[in-house]
């Protein structure tokens, strides 16, 4: 199985590798995956408005997943929380031209950026109830 | 490149192809061609590859049987046997570290009517003798285990379990694939009743294996599974497979004659990977028992990160991994679930199998990829970052999808 240029890019040139402060009440943070599964992603997101501004990823997997998780913090760079969540993992597939056996690294990926999405509105929801 | 995956496959030894050439030249005959020149110059060649192949395993020549590989040697030994014995029983015992070779024709034979006892293995992947005639029953008609496990190197206790086995007048067959050439076999000496060996893990060319069965004391019946002709004393029927058989024999015979010094040296060159990686590289463990092990074989769960991403790193090297990424059913080594490493460090498992023409500047290169590597992946780990934090991640409820 030969890996597309782009996954082997991401692996060797990962965007916005890091940790947010998790506890910072502008950033959402999601974690999905389990090791037990081989896979791992934590992709925080940090919103200004209702844009997101910046964000970050730190993934345990293969290069598909450490591709998927890269680029998912490229692409959620700039957007409206709104825009985020039109993200589909086939988007992911098709630009990293990921094979069947790996179409579940990109599912992964829109399953962390949603979870970071619900995370930090979460988290703006109980400082408005608190 | 570097090739470290010499469990998978062994580069054929160039004197082994110069063994076989002319066999596809001048010496092209049917070695079953009783009557002219042709033939008798093949059986020739194959008399001297069975000599060759009986003597690194400590068997009489008559009980080599030339196959098609390992595999198809354990197929022939587990259904050969289990179908001619099946009368007298109908219970056969292995372990959950064989090779598919052999689960699958024990699966199979479940399916026949036939029930398995799969013995668990140790942390270290042995099984004892003591559970081996444990389990022994009354219609217990044959034991199958390997000598050397082929993922994590484990050598079973195959001397005791032989002579306990032999006692009790229970067929055993074991799988010599991974061990021949790497720790002395004794066909004899073990009391064994069938034994599969492979060619191509020998340095010899893929397609060709041998299934050694005991002639005497007692005289081993097999149903064959390959019929049509009565080759090989019956036990396999096809035209003999000549060019592989006398590259077989020849490497067997150079494994025989250079088994010291080749074993000697390869072992310090996987001792060395090992203390190379585990003096840099911090939550590094070892698969497999400490000493009882392939001199070549390492077999190492790098925790925190995922061993198909290692791999794309030391992408020169080959190498194989324990990583469910890395198979195409996408689960992950059963060999180290049965060692009850835990599904995250099979993930994380990478397999180094040192060989023949491996060199100690690819060692010395190896160890430096893989460390380098092991130190960026886990830059980019979230487990990482959370062992380093004190977390214990086993305590963490994930979201799995």
């Amino acid at each position: 199985m030969a890996y597309s240029d782009k996954v082997l890019d991401h692996y060797s040139n990962p965007r916005n590798v890091g940790s947010f402060d998790k506890g910072d009440k502008t950033v959402g943070t999601g974690v999905v995956g389990a090791p037990e599964c081989g896979d791992v992603m934590k992709l925080q997101i940090q919103i200004e408005g209702d844009q997101v501004v910046d964000a970050k990823f730190k993934t345990f997997g293969c290069g598909s997943a450490i591709a998927s998780s890269s680029l998912a913090t490229e692409w959620v760079k700039g957007k409206s929380l709104d825009e985020v969540l039109e993200i589909k993992n086939t988007d992911i597939v098709e630009e990293l031209n990921l094979p069947p056996v790996k179409i579940h690294c990109s599912v992964l990926a829109e399953d962390a950026i949603r979870a970071a999405i619900a995370d930090y509105k979460s988290k703006q929801q109980e400082s408005v109830d608190s | 490149m570097i090739y470290l995956d010499n469990h998978a496959t062994t580069p054929t030894d160039p004197r082994v192809l110069e063994a076989m050439l002319p066999t596809f030249k001048e010496d092209f005959g049917n070695a079953a061609s009783r009557n002219h020149a042709y033939g008798w110059r093949a059986e020739k060649y194959v008399d001297k590859a069975r000599q060759q192949v009986a003597d690194l395993v400590n068997c009489d020549p008559r009980e080599v049987i030339f196959t098609s590989g390992a595999t198809e040697s354990t197929n022939t030994a587990v259904l050969g046997a289990a179908r001619m014995h099946a009368e007298r029983g109908r219970h056969l015992i292995s372990c959950e570290t064989e090779h598919k070779a052999t689960l699958d024709c024990l699966k199979y034979l479940e399916t026949q009517g036939f029930e398995v006892t799969y013995l668990p293995v140790d942390k270290t992947g042995q099984v004892s003798a003591e559970q081996v005639f444990e389990a022994l029953r009354d219609d217990t008609i044959l034991v199958s285990l390997m000598a050397v496990n082929n993922e994590i190197g484990t050598i079973h206790p195959i001397p005791e379990i032989g002579k306990g086995l032999a006692e009790r007048g229970v067929l055993f067959h074991v799988d010599a694939a991974q061990a021949c050439g790497k720790i002395l076999v004794d066909f004899e000496g073990w009391n064994l009743s069938m034994m599969s060996v492979s060619g191509h893990k020998i340095y010899g060319p893929k397609g060709v294996g041998a299934l050694i069965v005991r002639r005497r004391k007692p005289r081993v019946r097999l149903e064959p599974i390959m019929h049509g002709g009565g080759h090989e004393r019956g036990f396999r029927s096809g035209t003999l497979n000549v060019p592989g058989i006398v590259g077989l024999g020849k490497a067997a015979e150079i494994a025989r004659l250079e088994f010291e010094e080749e074993n000697s040296r390869i072992r310090k060159l996987r001792d060395k990977l090992h203390e190379g990686i585990t003096s840099q590289l911090d939550y590094v463990e070892l698969n497999g028992h400490p000493d009882e092990r392939h001199p070549g074989n390492l077999n190492l769960a790098f925790s925190f990160v995922e061993g198909e991403s290692m791999m794309m790193g030391i992408d020169d090297i080959a190498v194989s991994s324990g990583s469910a990424c890395t198979s195409a059913s996408l689960e992950p080594s059963y060999v180290l679930k049965a060692l009850g490493v835990g599904e995250d460090l099979a993930h994380s498992s990478i397999r180094f199998g040192i060989g023949r023409f491996n060199t100690e500047e690819e060692i010395d290169e190896t160890i430096d990829k893989v460390v380098s590597t092991v130190r960026r992946l886990r830059e980019l780990s979230p487990l990482y970052e959370m062992a380093l934090e004190g977390i214990d991640i086993k305590s963490i409820q994930w979201n799995a999808h």
